[in-house]
């Protein structure tokens, strides 16, 4: 009990800062669950990450889900998506109910004008410490770069670009029998 | 109570289908707002702002939010409970799969494969944000304060002495920042 209260407490803390979209809580995904608690590998969270951005649901939910059920089955997994969800729940329904009007205030836009300055940083450091992780082959750096180009350039949809990769990388297990292959 | 149970079917199947994180929802709500005349589209505009800049994943802010415009506090909660709880259960069966398959070499090919991939996602994902950061509004001047922000809070998670301090720091110090700068 005591180790599913601290996942939920570890996973409050993760929704309570992150702003935006999934990728956002990477930084925090990462202090709390493979640096603090190791409950996971870096490596298993990108694991996870890429899962969820190709499965129904919102990507945060689905990887606290995962982390909390290698860690604890069944109910570690529903602990820990409960944990996420709740500071949504707290803050949007404060919101709501009492500052209909909270974006137009002056000094919050600013406050928030530097939160995402420090996410930009947050993030940015990340990508460093996950490509030290995930790149460990000259053919892996231009896997990298061309799902880079493929989401930043070319606007492809990720779920287009995870599922050829994976496509490949089975193709290219079972017709070649070696370690993965390029992506189209 | 009709109306809570709409609300709730509404948001199963919204979160069965949203594919690809939050934002993979707007449609969903858009549809909402339409056909059963609970808010306009202007409405669903600011309810979007406010979650993007709000702790919380995305989804869940929008889910909580909506649910809140349509029933009040009982609509806010069943509308977040209901847009995880397919996901949620799919991800558990996922992830009991993927405990079971994690040695074979296969499933462990695909991920050496996926990762890179991935991270490449990411990266594009950070070069979004970090976009946005140094051309805010219309994108045609760069915001030499925010990239001088951006860089120290940058430098401040790499060095040393304070590379091991909490993510949430980083942000409050960006808050903070933001505020005496008046950055936007």
């Amino acid at each position: 009990m005591k180790e599913l209260l601290s996942m939920f407490a570890a996973f409050f803390r993760i929704g309570l800062f992150t702003f935006g979209g999934g990728y956002s809580m990477l930084p925090m995904l990462e202090r709390e669950v493979v640096v603090r608690h190791s409950w996971a590998t870096m490596d298993e969270v990108l694991d996870y990450f890429a899962i969820s951005q190709c499965t129904p649901g919102i990507i945060a939910v689905n990887t606290a889900t995962f982390v909390g059920y290698k860690r604890r089955g069944v109910v570690g997994g529903i602990f820990s998506a409960l944990g996420v969800i709740m500071p949504s729940l707290l803050v949007i329904l404060a919101i709501a109910a009492l500052l209909t009007n909270f974006m137009h205030i002056e000094l919050i836009q600013y406050a928030f004008g530097g939160i995402r300055i420090a996410v930009g940083a947050l993030i940015l450091g990340t990508v460093i410490k996950l490509s030290r992780s995930a790149v460990k082959q000259w053919w892996h750096a231009l896997l990298c770069v061309a799902a880079f180009a493929a989401s930043a350039v070319f606007k492809l949809n990720t779920i287009i670009i995870v599922a050829t990769t994976i496509a490949c990388a089975v193709a290219c297990h079972f017709l070649l029998g070696m370690r993965g292959g390029k992506k189209a | 109570m009709t109306l809570l149970l709409t609300l709730c079917w509404e948001f199963l199947l919204t979160g069965l289908f949203a594919v690809g994180g939050g934002l993979a929802t707007l449609p969903f709500l858009s549809q909402m707002g339409a056909q059963y005349m609970w808010f306009t589209q202007e409405t669903l505009v600011n309810m979007v702002a406010v979650s993007e800049s709000t702790p919380g994943p995305i989804g869940i802010n929008m889910a909580t939010y909506v649910g809140y415009t349509v029933a009040g506090v009982p609509g806010s909660v069943l509308a977040t409970f209901s847009v995880v709880l397919l996901p949620l259960t799919i991800t558990l069966v996922i992830a009991r799969a993927l405990a079971r398959y994690r040695q074979s070499p296969l499933v462990n090919s695909t991920f050496s494969v996926l990762r890179p991939a991935v991270t490449g996602l990411i990266a594009a994902a950070a070069f979004g944000v970090i976009r946005l950061v140094l051309l805010p509004g219309d994108g045609n001047e760069i915001a030499w304060v925010n990239l001088a922000v951006l860089a120290g809070i940058f430098v401040l998670t790499q060095i040393k002495p304070t590379k091991k301090l909490h993510p949430t720091l980083f942000i409050a110090l960006g808050a903070v920042l933001g505020m005496l700068l008046k950055l936007k």
